[in-house]
Parts: structure tokens; C-alpha cells; sequence
């Protein structure tokens, strides 16, 4: 991974609520877990040694059950929350150095949020809501009123900018919060579980207009959610926290070919693999073409399936997006990639 | 045995010289300072007396077209205009419309003065919980001590009059409003502010931008409940020199007038009713937002 690639660097970041924090920091330190924190100094650990490189124009996903931490983490990011130890590094600047007036430029410049519940305004219309992060930058009306309604076309909501929040649908108005957020033209962008409060259709909706919008503007995203299919839907880079911890931060195809432990396995027993493993995960590797259909690196194992169920005798060739063979797969390669990985055999039924 | 049954009080010398020792002390303090004090003040009396003569002196047709111009404002509804102008025309046509006046001046200015001093007392109170730990309990005393308690050190240091009469008056009325606004602002959605912090909102565009328009339904409820408490205080106030409606009340108590006492009494009661539906109607519409959605 290059460093120069790298925008946002968590190093050594650790957060204990309660009183008495830099005591329970040495505790926690020294390798002290969370209930045992709680039981002795009454402090809950909310982060415990997280270390995360961020890279500029990815989608970052931070997953994790509720508890686990990861609305904390997004926090910390933007000081909405202050650490008990560590640093976040933007750029090489260390974003806990600075003044409360270089925060309030920091956040208005380079750096903007999209909440679960929304968060709207609910005084303001959808025009001013969207452009509220410009106004408050003393820009004149007339720029961002134009610059919101910009947005606001864009997020597909023409002709609703005179109405307020609550006259407009959840799906709706996580759109005005997603064109709120876009307004400022900010580098990074923060999603705490922006699209969990949606019902499953509104949800894989907003999905492709957050993919859609990124394959045009490449933002630094960094997307918090415990959904795991969503999770794999929009993620460069997934991080799975536990209890505070970071338990993993791979590539999502490496999340369910080599989950790190019980609790990762866990989180990926009920995916639907042949939906999600792509072909480059369980191919054999080789430069020679096969006998059978030649198909992309990143199709999916049910897409193959289809494929090779017309003769299942024959391999089939895979290719990279530049057309170059890289490898081949077989029918039993095709079945082993469905199995679940070895290590959650033991503790799963059905 | 007898320390059981009576209560070991001080003596009565003792208690006699305390007496003598605080009213002596607020004697002198009154003596040194009440010149200044009410030097200080003398600019609210030249407003006040200004006001009251404005109200009086206005020939009463504008007076009513103009009432009821802002009951309209404040209300849109053609029902409470009606029955402001009927309203008005009956207390015209009983003798009252002077004393009406009187009452009304004397009520804007203080529900004013409790705005201006409450609503930035509230904020406050909002933003530190020390600055609320220490108010709430003065709050406390001046809503429940006894209004006559304190019309004495009022009218030793002012004398009896208008100014004394308005204060008195907003001691009693103000706790409302600045209870309601540290209320409103503190119950405002701790998302909504999140969000503007996390869009790099200062303190003031925080306030001024989410909290106080989000919080105006419940101060606008403040402000109503301060009319309230003002108009309930023309009674008293009028004790202590205080023109308006109050004072044919208090003579109709001590030489038993009932039809005097009635007509001045249901004259306050009209302009509470009047106040409090259009404030009431004026705090809804503010927050028609709030009434719209869809969900």
C-alpha cells in the first residue's frame, strides 16, 4: 500500500468513558478487556488500541455490532468525540491539535457527515437544510442557494426544495442529509450507518446513488454499518470492530475467504457466498487459457455457476479487467469456495 | 422536661434586637442608596408614564382597530377577532376603558422587561448546569414566597408608585419564561445540534440558528404564562400605587362593592382570555413544521 495514498492515519487510538479514564488507560493498556474494565474502575471502554490507514478516494467500511465502538470511531475522526489517547493524522496534521477555531474551519472545509437519523433541520426547508453547511461559512445566499440546489438535483429531488424535513419520506430524507453532506464540497465524507434506518428497498437504492455519485467524485468515504451485505455491497476496504477492538481490516473478499476469528465468522455465516466470492478468490492460478467460457476476475461464483452448468466438465478461463489470463476454475473449485471456511464447521447448524 | 414541650426559642429581647438590627441595616441602606436606586430607574418611569399616556390619550377607535390588527397577526382567526372587539366595546361601554389602558400599558412593559431580562437568563441557564444549579433556587423563592414579603423591601427602597408596582410585578411574572426558555433550548435533539457541530457550527450559530428556533414553541409558551402571571398581579400591584384595573378592585373589596368589583374583575379576565388565545395561537403557528408530516 503506498503511503502517499493514504489520507487519513487512526494510530493508537483509545477512548474509556467515565471518570478516572487515565487510570483505566494503563489498565487497558495492559491488556485489560471491557467488562472487566467496567466491573473494576466503572469506566466502559469504547475504543481500545485502533489502528486504521484510510485511503484517499475509497470507501472504508467500518463494521461491527451495536457497542462495538465504530459510531465512536467515526467521531473521533471529526472530533465530535475526544479521545483519551492517540493521534488521527489528515495529511500528516494531527486533527487533535487543533485550535476549536482551526476545528470549526476543518470541519467546514474538509470534512461532512451523514447521519442515521437523518438529523435534518426540521425548521429549515430542504434548500436551506442542504446549503446549511455553506451558510454558516458566510457565503452569500445566492452561491448556496445555487450550490444546494445543484445538489439537490442531483440527489433527485428537484422540486421539493421548499418543502421541510417532515413532510418528506425516511428515503427522502436521507437524501436531503446525503446532499446536505455533498454541499460543501468537503474531501471526506462520514456515513454512520446512513442507510440503516431505511427500509431494504429505499436502502439498495440509496446504495447505488452513493456508488454512483463516488465513481464521479471520488470522496474519502468512511461508511459505518453492522449490515454485512452492504457492508460487501460498497466497501474498498472493510474493518470489523469488536468490543472496542479492531478484529479485522482486510479487503471484503478476504473478510469471507480467511475470516480472522469465531466472531468474524460469525458475522459471515449467513451471507450468500455464491452471491458475494468473486472469481480471482478461489481461481487456480495459471497464464494458459482452459477449454471452457473465458470470464472477468470479479464475476461472481452463482454468475460462473450458470456458466459452467452448460458443461461442467470444461474450466473456465478467467481474465483481468485488461483481458490478461490469470487463472482457471473447475467444478470442485466452484463447490469449495461455497463451503464455509474450515474453522466455523464446529459451532454453526444448519 | 419543659424544653420538650416548648420549643427552646431565643428570648424575646434577642429576637426583638435582631428584628431591630435588619430592619435598621435595610433602613440605612435605603436611606444611603435609595436616592441612586431611584435615579436608576427614573428612565423606565418616564417611559412608562409616557406609555400609559400614549395609551390614553390614542382615541380609543385606533386603539381598537389597531388591537385588533394584532390580534390578527398573532391569531388569524376571524372568531377571537370578533370577540377582541366585542370585548373592548363592552369594557368601553361599562366605564372602563381608561383603567383598561392603564392595566395594558403597565402589562406590555412588564412582560417586556421579563423578556428581555428572561430570555438571555434562560440561555445562560442552558448553556453552563452550574449557571442553572444557582438560578433555579431564586427562581424558586420568587415563585413561592408570599408577593406581599417583598412589596415590603420594594416599597421602603421606592416608595410607593409605578416603578415599585412594575417591579413587583415582574418578580412574580418572570420565572416562567426564563424556566421555559433554558427548558425549550436544553430539549432541543441532541442529532440535530450534532449535525451542525459536525458541519463546523459556532456557538452563536448554533444558538441563534438551531436552538432558539427550535426551542421558540416552548419559550413563546414562557412568554404566554409571563402575561398570565402579570395580569394576575394588577391586583396586588395596584396596592402599591399601581393605576389600572386593580384599583377600583381593592376599593370594592374594602367598601363592598360587588358590581364594581365584578366588572373591574371581569375586565382582567377578558384581557387574559384575549392574550392567551392569540399568544397561544401565534406559538402554534411558529411551529406548522412540526404539524405537516407525513409519517
Amino acid at each position: 500500500m503506498n503511503s502517499k495514498n493514504i489520507l487519513i492515519k487512526v494510530n493508537q487510538l483509545y477512548k474509556i468513558f467515565g471518570d478516572g479514564d487515565k487510570s483505566a488507560l494503563d489498565l487497558v493498556k495492559n491488556g485489560m478487556g471491557k467488562d472487566e474494565l467496567l466491573e473494576k474502575s466503572n469506566c466502559v471502554l469504547g475504543l481500545n488500541n485502533i489502528n486504521l490507514n484510510i485511503n484517499r478516494g475509497k470507501i472504508q467500511v467500518v463494521m461491527g455490532l451495536s457497542g462495538s465502538g465504530k459510531s465512536t470511531l467515526i467521531r473521533h475522526l471529526n472530533r465530535l468525540i475526544e479521545p483519551t489517547s492517540g493521534e488521527i493524522l489528515f495529511n500528516d496534521t494531527n486533527i487533535l491539535n487543533l485550535s476549536s477555531k482551526e476545528l470549526i474551519q476543518f470541519r467546514q472545509n474538509n470534512m461532512s457527515m451523514v447521519f442515521q437519523k437523518f438529523a435534518l433541520f426540521p425548521h429549515k426547508t430542504v434548500l436551506q437544510n442542504v446549503g446549511y453547511g455553506l451558510a454558516i461559512q458566510n457565503i452569500s445566499k445566492d452561491e448556496w442557494s445555487e450550490k444546494a440546489q445543484k445538489w439537490i438535483k442531483r440527489v433527485g429531488l428537484d422540486g421539493y426544495e421548499t418543502y421541510y424535513p417532515g413532510q418528506l419520506s425516511g428515503g427522502m430524507q436521507q437524501r436531503v442529509g446525503l446532499a446536505r453532506a455533498l454541499a460543501t464540497d468537503a474531501e471526506i465524507l462520514l456515513m454512520d450507518e446512513a442507510f440503516s434506518a431505511l427500509d431494504p428497498l429505499i436502502r439498495s437504492e440509496m446504495q447505488n446513488i452513493l456508488l454512483d455519485l463516488q465513481s464521479e467524485l471520488h470522496k474519502t468515504i468512511i461508511f459505518i454499518t453492522h449490515d454485512l451485505d452492504e457492508a460487501l455491497k460498497i466497501g474498498d476496504r472493510i474493518a470489523i470492530l469488536r468490543d472496542g477492538s479492531m478484529v479485522q481490516d482486510s479487503d471484503p473478499q478476504e473478510i469471507i475467504m480467511n475470516p480472522a476469528d469465531e466472531y468474524v465468522s460469525d458475522f459471515i455465516k449467513d451471507i450468500n457466498r455464491a452471491r458475494v466470492i468473486q472469481a480471482k478468490s478461489i481461481m487456480t492460478p495459471t497464464n494458459t487459457k482452459s477449454s471452457g467460457a473465458t470470464v472477468k476476475e470479479d464475476m461472481v461464483l452463482e454468475d460462473i455457476l450458470q456458466i459452467m452448468s452448460d458443461s461442467p466438465s470444461k474450466p473456465v478461463t478467467i481474465e483481468n479487467s485488461k483481458g490478461k489470463v490469470t487463472g482457471k476454475i473447475e467444478m470442485v473449485n466452484l463447490i469449495e469456495g461455497m463451503k464455509r471456511p474450515k474453522s466455523l464447521g464446529t459451532n454453526i447448524t444448519g | 422536661m419543659d424544653w420538650f414541650f416548648n420549643f427552646p426559642d431565643m428570648s424575646r429581647s434577642d429576637l426583638r434586637e435582631f428584628k431591630k438590627t435588619v430592619d435598621f441595616a435595610f433602613t440605612d441602606f435605603s436611606r444611603s442608596y435609595g436616592q441612586g436606586i431611584e435615579e436608576f430607574f427614573e428612565p423606565l418611569l418616564m417611559f412608562l408614564v409616557w406609555f400609559e399616556k400614549l395609551f390614553i390619550n390614542t382615541p380609543w377607535p385606533v386603539i381598537i382597530f389597531s388591537i385588533l390588527l394584532l390580534a390578527w397577526i398573532g391569531s388569524r382567526s376571524i372568531l377571537i377577532v370578533v370577540g377582541t372587539f366585542l370585548s373592548f366595546m363592552l369594557i368601553g361601554y361599562f366605564g372602563m376603558w381608561e383603567d383598561t389602558m392603564s392595566t395594558l400599558a403597565i402589562i406590555l412593559v412588564a412582560t417586556f422587561l421579563c423578556i428581555s431580562i428572561g430570555i438571555p437568563l434562560g440561555i445562560a441557564m442552558a448553556r453552563s448546569n452550574k449557571v442553572q444549579a444557582a438560578i433555579v433556587p431564586i427562581l424558586d423563592v420568587m415563585q413561592t414566597i408570599p408577593s406581599f414579603v417583598y412589596l415590603i423591601p420594594v416599597v421602603m427602597l421606592l416608595g410607593i408608585g409605578k416603578v415599585p408596582g412594575l417591579i413587583a410585578v415582574c418578580i412574580y411574572a418572570i420565572p416562567p419564561i426564563v424556566r421555559l426558555t433554558n427548558l425549550g433550548i436544553r430539549l432541543v435533539d441532541k442529532d440535530v445540534l450534532e449535525a451542525a457541530d459536525s458541519f463546523g457550527a459556532n456557538y452563536w450559530q448554533k444558538l441563534f440558528g438551531v436552538q432558539m428556533p427550535l426551542a421558540l414553541p416552548t419559550i413563546f409558551a414562557g412568554v404566554n404564562q409571563t402575561i398570565m402571571m402579570a395580569l394576575a398581579m394588577v391586583v396586588i400591584a395596584s396596592m402599591i400605587g399601581v393605576k389600572g384595573l386593580g384599583l377600583p378592585v381593592l376599593r370594592a373589596i374594602s367598601n363592598q362593592y360587588l358590581a364594581l368589583g365584578l366588572m373591574n374583575g371581569l375586565a382582567i379576565v377578558i384581557l387574559a382570555i384575549i392574550f392567551d388565545r392569540v399568544t397561544q395561537k401565534f406559538g402554534l403557528r411558529m411551529q406548522k413544521y412540526r404539524n405537516e408530516g407525513k409519517d
